[in-house]
């Protein structure tokens, strides 16, 4: 078992940001037909440091460079700081598991996000962009490692079997919405899939995350699970069993974990199986990738970046098409399959969106339960009232809420 | 033979929290309680220093998922002493220092007790609480009901809350009413020993998420307490006030060191023919509207007594629930005591004008007694 925290890391690109000696893991694979090569992608990177050099990219096995929002970092083939691991080898299963998984991740998305516009539900946050991250690590965890999400990470709980309606049941906030229509949108957990309830303040969950890993380690289970500086000092103190998975999608800032003495790998995260790979062994990442979509629906993130920029990440860079080409290599994809998960994935869901925003609201009773462990008197006078008061002006209350 | 008196008390037990002179007494003594159980206790007695450091430990002991976390609280044995000897009985992993950052070790120890530990938070003061307040409210308060009972948080942060002496504004802060404003937490602050063993043991025991609000200024005095109270299942319900003096003039609420002062000026108006009923709050959330409204119904008025800032303060909803409940019960409108509605200033002086002192609340008490009084501050 492991606890793993998931955080975006917040700070200013404006914070200092020497480019560390440290590789990052990957490989090349973008595909051909959509190299956009000649147009010297780095330059158009406008948020390349000052003082760096901002070279072309070269096709250079040895030479490849990962041109990130974040600098100019070389790639490396192998995993060479991290003891004892030659790479774990993936079955034909998992992987194809993982790119069907990545696949309705990102069609869920399309669909959740096109219902915001509709007005169909009031907010909705993509993980557009980061789908090797979410899928890949969730793949090499086990069903029993605790997960502390931020937000951008629902893959996972897809991973572990969470269904499109439970998905779609808790963004509608209906009666079958295990948050029992509590939450935002998007704010999913489950106690079965060991996923801690997504909390909107950002960065709290690292201190948390060591904190069960402690409780973890007290119980002497074989198990693994703004704040972020006292974070990493507790948990390398602490000896804390956690994983840090720190994406820096571009808009934030890399973290580093081994001034805390804490083992740390810097991954492509765009690279489904390089993240796959080093989530097996790691302490502690930060995962490199780009947030392609908007932060959430109600934000318009051109506002702070190029459109072409945008494009250039979504289209050369995505980890889907980077993923698929290597899966069709190994003989295990293929167009027909590919449409005919994309349609029945797409099916299921906008099914699964007209039964959840069928579905009756929570009851009555649920607006005053689990605000203590038990109900105190005052919250029970108060559903009293309002009982009474709903029935007595039915008119004045909406009729889709059950008593 | 010392002539004593003594107050009787609604639940029957023995522990007189009324001093004489400035002094607790000690006697023995056999009584027999109104319901009708024959039992002798030993009063003896405690300080609220020891009275936490006996509950800490007790709960420690009783359960091994509890375990204290904070600035000072082991090799320096707690900044006020709380914690004295419990690092060297329990060990580093059930008593452990923190570095000073109230935001990461809150959130850890918030994380801890989502996982199933039942942690001890110390803030130094509460006024450092403001660092980890995200923690408290956003990640302790709300889990429960924004995850329908998944998560459970059953972590108590403690301290000392409101003014000490002489420590200036951003040290004298009481945060009774921000914390009471939240659901999902409960809020509690003890005055006597008593409180202080009982609300503990029952802040640790509860499964919810407590705010537990001590008094510096009241950890080295001493009360007097029952065998019952000594106890090590000795637990007080949480959501019951305490009437620490019946009366049937008027009503006064306080908590922590008011109810202190909240006495002396109950004897102070008993010379002079009114006999004031004092209500010790000890919980601050959920409040006890029965035992406050029963009390205005008989006495007929009300005045409440806090330390802290007017303004949205524990008074105002006081007054609002006895407007809502038994407003024709009234015969003088309520009047709140309160701290000076400015940041806390340091000379001693201008500190004791910004205090309730026992004099307001005599003349606040005699106004509401339709008895004229000048409007003057205490000099």
């Amino acid at each position: 078992m492991a606890l793993i925290c998931h955080s975006r890391s917040i700070a200013a690109r404006l914070l200092p940001q020497a480019l560390s000696a440290l590789p990052v893991i990957g490989r090349r694979n973008a595909p051909k037909s959509q190299a956009s090569l000649g147009n010297e992608p780095g330059r158009r990177l406008a948020s390349a440091r000052a003082g760096e050099s901002v070279s072309p990219l070269s096709d250079e096995c040895r030479n490849q460079v990962l041109d990130f929002p974040g600098g100019k970092l070389m790639f490396s083939p192998d995993m060479r700081f991290l003891s004892g691991s030659t790479g774990e080898r993936l079955s034909e299963k998992v992987a194809v598991k993982m790119y069907r998984d990545m696949i309705t991740l990102q069609v869920m998305d399309t669909i959740f996000f096109e219902a915001q516009r509709q007005g169909r539900i009031s907010f909705y946050l993509t993980s557009t962009g980061e789908e090797a991250i979410n899928i890949a690590s969730a793949a090499a965890l086990s069903n029993e490692d605790v997960i502390f999400p931020q937000y951008r990470e629902p893959g996972v709980l897809l991973w572990r079997g969470f269904t499109l309606q439970e998905f779609a049941n808790q963004c509608f906030g209906n009666r079958s919405d295990y948050g029992k229509g509590r939450q935002m949108p998007i704010h999913y957990g489950s106690r079965k899939f060991n996923y801690f309830t997504v909390s909107s303040p950002i960065a709290t969950q690292l201190p948390q995350a060591v904190g069960a890993a402690y409780s973890l380690k007290m119980d002497k289970k074989n198990a693994c699970a703004g704040d972020f500086h006292a974070a990493l000092n507790f948990a390398a103190v602490m000896e804390a069993p956690v994983i840090f998975f720190c994406r820096n999608n571009g808009d934030g800032v890399v973290t580093r974990g081994q001034a805390y003495g804490i083992r740390s790998i810097r991954v492509d995260g765009n690279d489904a199986l390089a993240v796959y790979s080093a989530v097996h062994m790691a302490r502690e990442m930060a995962a490199l990738t780009y947030r392609v979509g908007h932060h959430s629906t109600s934000d318009d993130s051109t506002k702070y970046r190029l459109v072409d920029e945008i494009e250039h990440w979504r289209s050369s860079r995505d980890p889907i098409s980077r993923y698929r080409l290597w899966l069709e290599r190994n003989g295990w994809w293929c167009d027909d399959a590919e449409s005919e998960l994309r349609s029945s994935v797409r099916k299921e869901l906008l099914q699964a969106i007209q039964v959840a925003e069928r579905e009756q609201k929570p009851a009555l009773g649920e607006l005053f339960s689990d605000v203590y462990d038990i109900i105190p008197s005052n919250l029970r006078e108060q559903e009293q009232f309002l009982r009474h008061t709903v029935k007595k002006h039915p008119g004045d209350y909406p009729h889709n809420v059950p008593a | 033979m010392l002539g004593v008196i003594r107050q009787s008390l609604g639940c029957g037990a023995l522990a007189s929290s009324v001093k004489i002179l400035g002094r607790g007494v000690e006697r023995v003594i056999p009584i027999a309680s109104a319901a009708g159980r024959n039992y002798s206790s030993v009063t003896k007695e405690m300080t609220v220093r020891d009275a936490l450091n006996s509950a800490l430990d007790e709960e420690m002991a009783a359960d091994p998922k509890v375990f204290l976390m904070g600035e000072e609280v082991g090799e320096y044995q707690g900044a006020y002493k709380i914690s004295r000897g419990l690092l060297d009985k329990y060990g580093p992993e059930r008593v452990r220092d923190t570095p000073i950052t109230e935001a990461g070790f809150t959130g850890i120890g918030v994380g801890a007790a989502y996982y199933g530990l039942r942690p001890v938070v110390e803030f130094m003061t509460f006024n450092f609480s403001l660092q980890a307040i995200d923690h408290i409210i956003n990640s302790a308060a709300k889990s429960n009901y924004m995850s329908s009972g998944q998560i459970s948080v059953p972590i108590v942060f403690r301290g000392p809350n409101g003014a000490a002496a002489g420590v200036g504004a951003q040290h004298s802060h009481c945060f009774s009413a921000w914390y009471a404003s939240c659901p999902g937490l409960k809020v509690l602050s003890p005055y006597s020993s008593e409180d202080a063993r009982g609300l503990l043991k029952a802040a640790i025991r509860d499964p919810d998420p407590v705010v537990f609000l001590e008094n510096e200024l009241l950890y080295g005095e001493s009360f007097p307490v029952s065998e019952d109270v000594l106890d090590s299942n000795f637990c007080l319900p949480i959501g019951k006030a305490k009437i620490e003096r019946k009366g049937k003039d008027i009503t006064i609420t306080s908590f922590s060191k008011m109810v202190g002062y909240a006495l002396q000026a109950a004897e102070i108006l008993s010379k002079d023919g009114i006999n004031a009923e004092v209500i010790n709050l000890r919980s601050i959330r959920p409040l006890d509207r029965e035992t406050i409204t029963a009390s205005v119904r008989k006495t007929n008025r009300l005045i409440t007594v806090e330390e802290g800032f007017p303004q949205h303060g524990v008074g105002s909803e006081i007054c609002a629930v006895v407007v809502e409940e038994c407003f024709e019960y009234l015969d003088a409108p309520v009047e709140r005591i309160a701290g000076a509605d400015v940041p806390m200033p340091y000379a001693q002086n201008l500190e004791r004008i910004a205090l309730p002192q026992v004099e307001d609340i005599v003349r606040a008490a005699k106004r509401a007694c339709y008895r004229s009084v000048p409007l003057a501050a205490s000099a």
